[in-house]
């Protein structure tokens, strides 16, 4: 009897899981699906806990310590998504990424500690194989978010090592070859088993290393679908059918998102994950610029030519994301609209350290909707815009992504705001973007430079302009 | 290579699942706006957090006298709980900031 409610509520938490994962991909019921897959997701948890039933129902034990642990996990949670500002939401996405990948990890290591390849029904042993496999998948993808959460927090370089790639497939095939090993010698609490762990949990640092601190968003929504996968292993040592719905759901539906952001970035995923960025960081750097000069403006130059003109298009980028400018920057905005400028925003698909990362910041500083272009449809304006200000962009303007073929990130589409009348650019100094790469732009006669910190110098814009 | 395909004969109806679950992934999210991409990774990250149901089966499963079990069953259980908690939460702060759209201030 409870056990059918148990299975029952699998299959309400199992449907919650793909109506919520469908809600979430339109704007106006994402609130709503996130909603009713968690509260599918309580469905889950509490079933388990009250109606699951061992074989032998005797071996039932342990609640004092789950209901400890749930309550840890979520007083822990709670606090930290809720502090976090909204500019770190990535690295925390990562966190918790890699919090579920240790869990898959940890079940199988626990599950293995005490199974007797003896008592197998067939000669291939197939829980076995789940468990190596979620082993292995669940700590790559925990040491390897946990890499990503690092180096998006700035803590954590990018360094590609020596022979990295070539390390990398070793120790890939190291993996599958112990992998078959441990299939062929099986053994109660073959000690081997442990190595694979270490192996992998190596392998995770060692694949995200490398990789350039742009192509993170990737890298993540890589490794979630990983955590996905490995989660469905565990469904499936369990025959559990809300872990196995769950993870595979996650897992697909994570490729499928990593492949449309390699797309917004006219990169192919193979191409990220071997680290172009890195690979030809020292290479192609472009055409020899060092030489020439910026020209810079002043901020009451910066004002007049803001009132006067007609048009201003803003590109925001991960500086202004940094520098927690986009309250002030939507009140130049309202400023200059006052004076009867058409202000809009230019969003690049990958602007900031995630797709969408920008929307969700101005939408924090209240920029209505119907000002944010994406770039498809502002980019045909650009040419009829009397200034554009880039606050912390620079990879995402380069125009060497159009005309220099030998630049690592050619074929990127960027916005073509070199077609603009005027440029303006707020940057803290002349350093390179994330790509590491020089950007002409600056140097172009119509382009001028307003150094310091965005949120500062948008302040001192904005009290200028109001002086106009 | 006989066992193999006898254990995939075995579970013949966990691999039909699989397959339909995967195309399922693939046809929920297929045209989403750029926009929606993060909060989208987000809220998938925290469906992915149901690993706390196996860490919960673990720990029932554990016998009481098996302290390593215990302390890595426990630890589990507060990293998958850690998932699904964070998960929601982060993406429901992100998608309040999506909510605002009607109130434009003048």
């Amino acid at each position: 009897m409870s056990l059918n409610i148990l299975e029952i509520s699998y299959l309400i938490a199992s449907l919650t899981f793909v109506i919520g994962l469908k809600m979430l991909s339109h704007p106006d019921t994402a609130r709503k699906g996130n909603l009713i897959a968690g509260l599918g997701m309580l469905v889950a948890i509490f079933a388990t806990i009250f109606l699951f039933q061992d074989y032998d129902s005797s071996k039932i034990a342990n609640y004092g310590l789950i209901v400890l642990g749930l309550l840890v996990g979520t007083i822990i949670g709670n606090i930290m998504a809720k502090k976090v500002k909204m500019t770190s939401m990535p690295q925390m996405v990562s966190f918790f990424n890699g919090m579920g990948g240790a869990c898959a990890a940890l079940i199988a290591i626990i599950e293995f500690r005490h199974h007797d390849p003896s008592l197998r029904l067939s000669s291939f042993d197939g829980a076995m194989f789940i468990m190596l496999l979620g082993l292995t998948i669940g700590s790559v993808s925990f040491s390897g978010s946990l890499i990503a959460f690092g180096k998006l927090e700035g803590k954590i370089k990018d360094r590609v090592l020596p022979f990295n790639q070539a390390f990398n497939m070793a120790m890939l095939l190291a993996i599958v070859i112990l992998m078959v090993v441990l299939m062929m010698n099986n053994q109660m609490n073959n000690p081997l088993f442990y190595l694979l762990l270490v192996l992998a949990l190596v392998y995770g640092v060692m694949f995200v290393m490398p990789i350039g601190g742009a192509d993170m968003p990737v890298v993540i929504s890589l490794l979630n679908s990983f955590t996905g996968v490995a989660a469905a292993f565990g469904g499936f040592l369990y025959g559990n059918k809300a872990m196995l719905t769950g993870g595979i759901l996650v897992g697909s539906a994570g490729t499928i998102l990593t492949i449309l952001m390699c797309k917004a970035m006219n990169r192919s995923l193979t191409n990220v994950l071997l680290g172009a960025f890195g690979g030809t960081k020292a290479g192609g750097s472009g055409k020899e610029v060092g030489d020439q000069s910026v020209a810079e403006i002043s901020i009451n130059d910066a004002a007049v030519l803001l009132s006067y003109s007609h048009s201003v298009v803003i590109v925001p980028g991960y500086g202004l994301a940094v520098a927690q400018a986009q309250h002030i920057c939507h009140e130049l905005d309202q400023l200059l609209e006052e004076k009867g400028v058409e202000v809009s925003y230019a969003i690049h698909p990958v602007a900031g350290r995630m797709p969408g990362h920008m929307n969700v910041l101005l939408a924090e500083a209240d920029v209505p909707y119907e000002k944010m272009k994406e770039m498809d449809e502002i980019n045909p304006k650009l040419s009829n815009t009397d200034v554009v200000i880039v606050i912390g962009a620079n990879d995402v303007v380069n125009p060497a992504a159009k005309n220099d073929t030998s630049s690592p990130i050619y074929g990127m589409p960027i916005l073509e705001v070199d077609a603009a009348k005027n440029v303006i650019i707020l940057k803290r100094g002349m350093s390179t973007g994330y790509a590491g790469i020089e950007n002409e732009l600056f140097f172009y006669p119509k382009t001028k430079m307003l150094f310091g910190d965005a949120k500062d110098s948008l302040q001192k814009l904005v009290s200028e302009v109001k002086e106009v | 290579m006989e066992n193999i395909l006898s254990f995939i004969g075995d579970n013949m109806d966990m691999i039909y699942f699989l397959i339909l679950a995967v195309l399922l992934g693939v046809e929920v999210i297929s045209k989403v706006p750029a926009i929606l991409h993060t909060p989208l990774m987000s809220g998938a990250n925290a469906i992915h957090g149901v690993v706390i149901v196996g860490a919960i089966i673990v720990m029932l499963q554990a016998s009481p006298d098996d302290y390593v079990a215990q302390a890595i069953g426990f630890t589990a259980v507060v990293m998958g709980t850690l998932n699904v908690v964070g998960g929601f939460v982060v993406t429901d702060r992100m998608l309040e900031m999506f909510k605002k759209k009607p109130t434009i201030k003048k």
